[in-house]
């Protein structure tokens, strides 16, 4: 069957999709989208973890004709934004890191990264939680949102770090202060 | 394999009806985990997803109200929008997998698989919830504790499809408990769960992963109906709470398994059953029955 599905932004069809396809497979092999990891296949590890309109799901548990007509954005669709410093831009006036988003900036400069295979998912989901935070995140909120995610690499001590780090720029950005007002309010 | 996809829910019946052998997938943490690891292969999927009416909830009910959760209610939602009212549902709905999984999966495919081990079943059985269960033919609501018939196996016939499960606010303290390796991305060892109905002088039980089917403790809710001083609000006799534990491990025909051994789990169950009385009777004790929020608004 085919499937259309708007992918970064972008309008997308992939011909010949089985139906019982994933969206994970057909961003890979059909879209030419490799940065959703395919490991687990089971929502265990959070590794092809993508927003469908909007939410963070594992792609290898949405069926790709489930996608049909949504919204999908990878980790590909990050970096193309904004949020380049100065510093950063080479003399041709490119950023010099493919214009990361700040997430995948922080992720690098926290050296959170190992051997890279969980770092996709961990900067959608990190992203995700970022963008819907009032200020940077207790350790607890931290843990639960990246609890879907696994890394057998650093053992999880510099990605929180790096997502400390992200949650801090984006307040700054924001001029948002960097503790809420009611914070853990919302938790009952 | 043919992949179905109604827009509504009308269309959603029929094509159920035309395809009996066609297998629902709305939030797909279960039916694609068996298609990935090629544990079976449906011959049809039909996609709930389009069904927009499938994602509200609104109130129901002539005399005592209840909520009519649509099966397409993410656990996420369900945490977020209907947590006041429905608080042993929204505890375990917390403990779902991850982030991720909450964002996708359902109540009603808990029900739809009918795990023994789904984290939905203890509370929905406590609460006295209904499975309202729809075909061409006609809707049924069907009692939960009636739903459960066998390990993965429901009361629905082949036509029908989960179109909502109704649960009445709670009119007490509500706890579920529930026995992992970690915090996190666990399919129950077993699990617990309590609502105490305090103005019916009742606490509904409900029992996971520790019998073919998620099930009630039946002798335990009666040995609170009548043991339990529900008008002195003094603290819980340890005694009391001690037997009850004993009376929930004892209805649990637990068995072993990669996750547990079946002596374990009926032990788990026992001291989790009497730590939920306690922190239900707590509660209780220290304010007025049903602080759930007034009914107000639909989802729509």
């Amino acid at each position: 069957m085919r499937v259309n599905v708007s992918v970064n932004g972008e309008r997308m069809s992939a011909d010949d999709v089985w139906e019982g396809e994933s969206l994970l497979y057909v961003l890979r092999e059909r879209l030419g989208l490799p940065g959703a990891k395919n490991a687990c296949e089971q929502g265990e590890c959070g590794s092809c973890t993508v927003y469908l309109d909007g939410v963070t799901v594992c792609a290898c548990l949405v069926a790709a004709g489930q996608a049909e007509g949504r919204e999908v954005i990878t980790v590909e669709g990050l970096s193309s934004g904004g949020g380049t410093r100065s510093e950063d831009v080479s003399a041709e006036g490119e950023p010099a890191d493919g214009g990361l988003d700040e997430v995948q900036r922080c992720f690098v400069e926290a050296g959170a990264v190992q051997c890279g295979f969980c770092t996709p998912g961990l900067v959608v989901q990190a992203h995700s939680l970022i963008a819907g935070a009032s200020g940077v995140p207790a350790d607890a909120e931290i843990r639960e949102a990246l609890a879907g995610n696994l890394c057998r690499c650093t053992g999880y001590e510099k990605i929180l770090d790096a997502v400390r780090l992200a949650a801090a720029r984006a307040c700054a950005a924001r001029d948002t202060p960097l503790v809420p007002p009611q914070q853990g309010a919302s938790d009952d | 394999m043919d992949f179905l996809r109604p827009g509504t829910w009308e269309e959603a019946l029929a094509m159920k009806a035309a395809r009996p052998d066609a297998t629902p997938i709305q939030g797909g943490t279960d039916v694609m985990v068996e298609i990935n690891l090629d544990k079976g292969r449906p011959a049809a999927l039909l996609d709930l997803n389009p069904v927009a009416e499938l994602a509200e909830w609104s109130w129901t009910g002539d005399g005592a109200p209840m909520l009519r959760v649509g099966a397409g209610v993410t656990y996420a939602r369900l945490i977020a929008e209907l947590g006041g009212w429905l608080p042993g549902l929204a505890q375990a709905s917390r403990t779902v997998g991850s982030p991720q999984i909450r964002n996708r999966g359902t109540v009603a495919g808990n029900l739809g698989a009918a795990s023994p081990a789904g984290d939905g079943h203890p509370p929905l059985l406590a609460s006295g919830a209904l499975v309202e269960a729809a075909s061409v033919r006609g809707t049924r609501l069907i009692p939960i504790a009636e739903f459960y018939l066998g390990v993965k196996r429901n009361a629905l016939e082949d036509d029908e499809l989960i179109r909502a499960v109704h649960v009445p606010p709670a009119a007490g303290p509500q706890y579920f408990s529930k026995i992992g390796t970690r915090n996190a991305m666990v399919i129950a060892v077993c699990s617990f769960a309590i609502a105490l109905r305090p103005e019916e002088r009742r606490a509904g039980t409900g029992i996971g992963s520790a019998a073919p089917t998620p099930r009630r403790a039946y002798a335990a809710e009666e040995f609170l109906a009548g043991e339990l001083d529900w008008d002195g609000r003094g603290p819980l006799d340890p005694a009391l709470a001690r037997r009850f534990g004993e009376l929930v491990a004892e209805a649990a025909s637990p068995i072993d398994d990669v996750r547990g051994r079946a002596a374990y789990r009926r032990h788990a169950l026992g001291v989790m059953a009497r730590r939920a009385l306690g922190w239900a009777w707590t509660d209780h004790t220290a304010g007025p029955a049903g602080r759930a929020p007034e009914r107000s608004g639909d989802s729509g």
